[in-house]
C-alpha cells in the first residue's frame, strides 16, 4: 500500500477516536450547563437534612438550572448540613429572602435544591446564606409519622374496626351491622 | 508432568514477561524516533480493527436498550433507558468487550506475525544486522496497541450510545423520547466516568499488548508453537482483562 494512503487511512482513525472521546466528554457527559464563568458566585444554605443530596447536584429555579452544589459540609455547633451553591452569575439578582428546598425530581428521581424566589429589593451576594431553607423529605419519617399516627387513630376508636386479618383479633369479636 | 514442575514453568514464564514488559518500555523511545513504523502499525492495530469495534458496539448498545427497556417499562421508568445504557457502556462493556475483540482481532494477529518472525528467522537476521529486534519491532506494535485501545473503545461507546445502539433502538424503534433519553445521560454522567472508561481501556490496551507480544516473541519456533502462541495470547489476555476489570471497578467506582 501507498504509504500515503497508508497516513491518511491513520490519520482517519485517530481523528475518529479523538472525535468519540470529545463527543463522549461533552456531548454525553455534557461539561456543566451553567459554565465556569468569572461572573459565579457562591451562596449558602443550611439544611436539618439533606437527605441523598449529593455534590454536583443541580441547583433549580422554577424547573430551571441555575447552578450546582459546589460542597456540602457539616456546621460543628448547631449540627446542620451546610450545601455550598454555586449560582451562574447571570442570575445575579435572586432576593435575598428567597426559600431553599430540597426536591425530589419525580417519584425516585435525583435530588435538587430549588429557589423559591422572595419579594425583598436587596440580592444574595457572593458569601451570603439563604435563611430560609426546607430540608428534604425523608420517606422513613413520614412512614414514621404516619405510623404513629395510625396507631394514635387505633387506640382512640378502641379497635373499633378489627378486620384486619393480618392482626391478630383483639378480644371483643367483630359485631355486624 | 510433576506439580513443582508446572508452578516452576509459571513463575519463569511471569518472570520473563515481566522482563520483557520492561524491556519493551525501555525501547519506547526508539519508537518515538521511528514514527513511521508506529503509523504502519496504528493501521494494521487500530484501522483495521475499527469495523468490527464499529458494528459490535451498535450490537452491544441495540441489545442492552432493548433488555432494559422490558424491565424500566415494568417500573414506568422507561425514560431512564438512555442512562442505563450509557452507565452500562461507559462502565464496563466498553472498555471489556473492546479489549476481548481487540485480542481476538489484533492480539491473535500480532502473536502469530511476531512468532512467524521468530520461526522464519527475521529476528534472529536483525540481530545479526546490529538492528535490536525490539526497537524495530516490538516497540513500535506496543506503542501503536496503547494508542489504539483507548480510541477504539471510545468509538466502541459512542456507537453503542448514541450513533446506531441504544439510540436506535431505545428512541427509534421503542419510543422512548428523544429528549428524556439524551437529558437523563447528561445528568446522570459525569465526564469523570469517562476519564475512568478511558483508564481502563488504556490499561486493557497495555495488557494485551504485552501478552500478545510477549506470546509471539517467546514461541516455539515452529508452527505448533505460533499456533500455541496465537491460542494462549487470545485465552491469557481474555482472562488478563476480566480480571484487571473487576480491579480497576473496585478502585475506581466506589
Amino acid at each position: 500500500m501507498q504509504s500515503r494512503t497508508l497516513e491518511i487511512l491513520v490519520g482517519f482513525f485517530v481523528c475518529l477516536g479523538v472525535a468519540a472521546i470529545f463527543l463522549l466528554t461533552f456531548r454525553v457527559a455534557s461539561l456543566d450547563t451553567v459554565g465556569t464563568g468569572s461572573n459565579n458566585y457562591r451562596i449558602t444554605a443550611k439544611f436539618d437534612t439533606i437527605g441523598g443530596l449529593a455534590i454536583g447536584a443541580s441547583v433549580r429555579m422554577a424547573g430551571v438550572k441555575i447552578g450546582r452544589v459546589k460542597g456540602i459540609s457539616i456546621d460543628p455547633t448547631s449540627f446542620q448540613a451546610v450545601t455550598t451553591l454555586e449560582i451562574d452569575g447571570r442570575q445575579s439578582n435572586i432576593p435575598e429572602d428567597s426559600t431553599a428546598k430540597i426536591l425530589t425530581s419525580g417519584l425516585l428521581g435525583e435530588q435538587y435544591v430549588g429557589l423559591e424566589p422572595g419579594g425583598d429589593d436587596k440580592t444574595l451576594r457572593n458569601g451570603d446564606e439563604i435563611k430560609f431553607t426546607q430540608s428534604a423529605f425523608v420517606l422513613e419519617n413520614l412512614i414514621g409519622q404516619f405510623l404513629t399516627s395510625m396507631t394514635q387513630k387505633d387506640n382512640n376508636q378502641g379497635s373499633s374496626q378489627p378486620q384486619n386479618a393480618a392482626q391478630p383479633a383483639p378480644t371483643p369479636a367483630p359485631k355486624s351491622k | 508432568m510433576k506439580l513443582g514442575q508446572i508452578v516452576g514453568d509459571f513463575l519463569r514464564g511471569l518472570g520473563e514477561a515481566t522482563l520483557f514488559l520492561f524491556t519493551m518500555i525501555a525501547a519506547l523511545p526508539a519508537a518515538l524516533l521511528r514514527p513511521r513504523l508506529v503509523i504502519q502499525q496504528l493501521y494494521m492495530i487500530g484501522m483495521l480493527s475499527l469495523i468490527i469495534i464499529a458494528i459490535s458496539g451498535s450490537f452491544i448498545g441495540m441489545v442492552l436498550a432493548l433488555q432494559g427497556y422490558r424491565t424500566l417499562a415494568q417500573f414506568g421508568a422507561a425514560s431512564a433507558l438512555g442512562v442505563v445504557v450509557a452507565f452500562g457502556v461507559i462502565r464496563e462493556l466498553g472498555p471489556v468487550v473492546t479489549a476481548l475483540l481487540f485480542a481476538g482481532r489484533a492480539g491473535s494477529s500480532l502473536a502469530a506475525e511476531i512468532g512467524l518472525m521468530k520461526a522464519t528467522d527475521q529476528l534472529s537476521g536483525m540481530e545479526m544486522m546490529a538492528v535490536d529486534p525490539i526497537k524495530r519491532v516490538i516497540a513500535p506494535r506496543f506503542l501503536a496497541g496503547i494508542i489504539a485501545m483507548p480510541l477504539l473503545a471510545s468509538i466502541f461507546s459512542l456507537m453503542a450510545i448514541g450513533v446506531a445502539g441504544g439510540h436506535l433502538v431505545g428512541v427509534v424503534a421503542l419510543g422512548v423520547d428523544d429528549g428524556s433519553y439524551w437529558s437523563q445521560i447528561h445528568s446522570g454522567l459525569h465526564p469523570h466516568d469517562i476519564f475512568e472508561s478511558l483508564i481502563k481501556s488504556l490499561v486493557f490496551g497495555v495488557a494485551v499488548s504485552w501478552i500478545a507480544l510477549y506470546q509471539g516473541y517467546h514461541a516455539a519456533p515452529n508452527s505448533e508453537g505460533v499456533s500455541r502462541a496465537t491460542t494462549s495470547t487470545v485465552v491469557v489476555s481474555s482472562l488478563v482483562v476480566l480480571a484487571l476489570d473487576f480491579v480497576l471497578t473496585a478502585f475506581m467506582f466506589r
